[in-house]
């Protein structure tokens, strides 16, 4: 609470930090993901123990192709060093350069989002559906999961945008762009699992 | 109005308080409607597919709905004040919690009206609730409503957590915690690690009845046994969220009333703390008539009887806590001495169901039933008695009267061991649970008898609760700070009912039992640990409740098919979400100087 952190509209200096709720919402937010720790370990669970239940449906290693999901893995990883930046430009206060970032990440999620559409409506040409298998069902059940984490990491984050615009940088709105920040991270570490147990596993059989 | 907006962690408890009871109340109407059937042999007193019904609805509303939220009403009610905060970390998700809980619960008491009733047991085994065996809408009212419903457990898991990590008063480091808010805490890291297992589970389940997916659908490739493990995933660890809140009531109410400090606090927090630990790890102790093996049934037995060690640790701790302490025998503390060896007997039945061998035997038979309702009902529900006694004064300023409270006790406790301990007896001769009834002479007709008087004794000692709590409620609002004198943590020092802020001045913490070693050292009020100042409060908010009804359309319209309902209602949620994160809400302050004058 030393007396220039505070000078005349000037930030903190871990601005998501400085205020109770603050904390509480970092702290929280932590918690939270580890209760969707738990969720996707289910979800991978189910799928690790039913992903050779085929009956006549298409098999995992004639289904995936690799080069569209590599691209996929990349672009997500990308968009989580453009939220590194974002925040790195928050702790230097520049707001500008702040939404430019999250702008960056919000355009790789829907880019990832709309090869993962591109990539489901092919599986579903091919007769890889919802009910075609136990192995369809946990398929979807958990990549889609992971998809409807991302369009709302998208929402999310372009709602923050929009606030940024109207209020700036405070110490109420650093902490959300903060979290949201952690949760973007989040969806990307668990799609490196996805990557490596669903496709590449699914690839070597 | 008021209820409806409410942020306060005092009042979200009353709240949970009046809903879960009166859920208790419905659940015990099912649980009467069931001993009435099972009464006499060959009994038709309800049709055979209206007592599955019956099972299943008492079971499921029983723990989540009336257990469970009346733990959390008595989180809500004390947690913030025994770590001397003024609210809890997230009003708001707080608010959210209470409501989504409530809307779930009435979700799934609603397929009664509809006529269309879960009816494949609480556990919801596959393939008996799957879409091949169960065409009508019953089970998705389960996999919904409880869905929903978990959505509130989860935010308050969360919500707990965090506010004890964070929002203690000074110099109350862990080891100076009072004993409910350890048992909260660890219950809380439980909820927060067991419930997405269960919605991974309800999810998959939902899937399977609303679109055709095969998770457990074997002509589909789905495995039934994967049920099994997810729902006891949960389920075993759901057991101890149950029951460690009621472990710490326990432990506040002996050590209040024996006038002496928790014998080995240290020991206690470590036994609970293994107890969460080891919880996770064995809940294929549900399935050893599964098939799972020797090795892993082995395996399983022994991390089982593992737990009997810890949970040993706190009974003796109890005892030795009592152990020439000057004991006062008021109604809180009949409650909390007559769990003990309730408790004890409902872990001795669990020690013999944990050896695989034997369980092949006990397996499905009233013997189980009676194990775990010496458990959940002698354990949690006598707890939760206790703890209501305990902290009625604080919660709503008035002292229950203690003549119809030991008369509470005294029907409710013999009832219950009427009840259950001859359905030890009635599980050995052989009577299979969820049996809808039973022929004459086979040696269960008596024992059966004895049960449902035992159960309608039951009834009577929660109506002369009911009674109790009206009757208090015409009288003064006249209980003191410290109400019962003996108090020993920061609850005591604020007066009863707490002002909206709860402390005026957060207090300064010097010591385990933090009013207790105030008041031995003379000291009549606590020391302040900030300077008096205008006190920082949440505003109210009726979001909470609109995204609630959001999901609760949501969830009619997934079940009906109808695909506009289901995404109108999500879009409720989300619009309410998009308000609160677009409006920030800088709450209000109250000038405590003022207050004092008005």
């Amino acid at each position: 609470m030393s007396a220039h952190q505070h000078a005349e509209g000037q930030l903190p200096h871990e601005p998501e930090r400085a205020t109770l709720e603050g904390r509480n919402k970092v702290l929280g937010f932590w918690i939270f993901l580890g209760a969707e720790v738990v969720l996707f370990g289910t979800l991978f669970s189910a799928f690790v123990a039913l992903r050779h239940q085929v009956l006549d449906g298409p098999h995992a290693s004639e289904l995936f192709e690799l080069p569209m999901v590599f691209a996929a893995t990349m672009i997500l990883l990308t968009s989580s060093l453009m939220s590194v930046f974002a925040v790195q430009a928050m702790h230097r206060n520049k707001v500008k350069a702040l939404i430019g970032w999250l702008f960056v990440t919000i355009i790789l999620g829907l880019s990832f989002l709309g090869l993962e559409i591109y990539e489901f409506n092919n599986y579903v040409a091919e007769g890889h559906r919802m009910n075609t298998s136990a192995f369809s069902s946990s398929f979807y059940t958990l990549v889609g999961f992971h998809g409807a984490h991302v369009a709302f990491g998208v929402l999310w984050i372009s709602l923050l945008i929009a606030q940024m615009f109207k209020k700036g940088l405070t110490v109420v709105t650093a902490p959300k762009i903060y979290l949201s920040m952690i949760y973007w991270h989040f969806i990307d570490v668990v799609w490196v699992f996805i990557f490596t147990v669903v496709y590449l596993m699914g690839k070597v059989g | 109005m008021d209820w409806l907006t409410t942020v306060d962690h005092k009042k979200i408890g009353i709240l949970y308080l009046l809903a879960g009871f009166i859920f208790f109340l419905v659940g015990g109407l099912e649980a009467i409607l069931i001993r009435i059937q099972l009464m006499k042999p060959m009994n038709d007193f309800v049709a055979a597919d209206t007592f599955n019904e019956l099972i299943t609805m008492h079971g499921t509303t029983m723990i989540f709905l009336a257990a469970m939220p009346m733990l959390f009403a008595l989180m809500n009610a004390v947690i913030p004040l025994q770590i001397g905060a003024r609210d809890v970390a997230f009003p708001f998700l707080n608010a959210l919690g209470f409501w989504t809980f409530f809307f779930g619960g009435l979700l799934l008491n609603i397929s009664w009206f509809a006529g269309q009733v879960p009816d494949a047991g609480w556990t919801s085994y596959v393939p008996l609730a799957g879409p091949t065996y169960n065409g009508t809408h019953g089970v998705d009212y389960y996999v919904i409503g409880l869905q929903i419903a978990g959505i509130g457990t989860l935010l308050g898991g969360i919500n707990f957590m965090a506010t004890i990590i964070n929002m203690r008063a000074p110099g109350m480091s862990f080891m100076r915690m009072p004993m409910f808010t350890w048992a909260i805490f660890i219950t809380s890291v439980l909820i927060v690690f067991a419930f997405p297992v269960l919605t991974v589970g309800l999810v998959a389940l939902m899937f399977d009845r609303l679109f055709q997916a095969n998770f457990f659908e074997v002509g589909g490739g789905g495995n039934t046994v994967l049920w099994e493990h997810v729902f006891w995933v949960f389920g075993h660890p759901e057991v101890y969220i149950l029951i460690l809140p009621a472990f710490g009531v326990i432990s506040e109410v002996v050590a209040t009333f024996s006038r002496k400090r928790l014998f080995g606090y240290s020991s206690m927090v470590f036994a609970l703390v293994l107890i969460a630990f080891l919880g996770f790890m064995v809940w294929a102790h549900h399935m050893f008539t599964t098939g799972l093996g020797p090795v892993a049934n082995a395996l399983f037995s022994i991390g089982t009887m593992l737990i009997a060690v810890p949970t040993g640790v706190k009974i003796f701790n109890w005892l030795f806590t009592l152990w020439g302490g000057s004991i006062r025998f008021t109604t809180a503390n009949l409650f909390a001495i007559g769990f003990i060896p309730t408790f004890v007997l409902g872990g001795v039945t669990g020690v013999m169901l944990a050896s695989a061998p034997a369980d092949y035997q006990y397996h499905d038979s009233y013997f189980v039933v009676a194990h775990f309702h010496y458990v959940i009902v002698g354990g949690l529900i006598l707890g939760i008695f206790a703890g209501l006694h305990y902290w009625w004064p604080k919660m709503f300023g008035r002292m229950l009267n203690e003549g119809l409270g030991k008369l509470t006790f005294w029907t409710f406790f013999i009832g219950f061991h009427l009840t259950f301990f001859v359905q030890h007896f009635l599980g050995l001769l052989g009577m299979p649970r969820r049996v809808w009834t039973y022929l004459p002479n086979q040696g269960f007709d008596t024992l059966n008898l004895i049960s449902s008087i035992g159960a309608f004794l039951m009834g009577i000692g929660t109506i002369v609760f009911v009674l109790n709590v009206i009757i208090t409620w015409a009288k003064p609002r006249n209980a003191a700070a410290d109400a019962w004198e003996d108090g020993r943590s920061l609850e005591w020092t604020i007066p009863s009912p707490p002002p909206e802020y709860n402390f005026k001045q957060t207090p300064l913490v010097r010591g385990i039992d933090a009013w207790w070693k105030e008041k031995t050292e003379g000291n009549t009020a606590m020391t302040p640990a900030e300077p008096l100042g205008p006190i920082h409060m949440p505003s109210p908010s009726i979001l909470p409740f609109i995204m609630s009804v959001g999901l609760f359309i949501a969830g009619f319209g997934f079940m009906y098919a109808h695909h506009w309902l289901a995404a109108g209602g999500i879009l409720v949620t989300f619009v309410c979400m998009f308000f609160r994160s677009v409006y920030d809400d800088h709450g209000f302050h109250i000038d405590p100087e003022e207050e004092v004058q008005a």
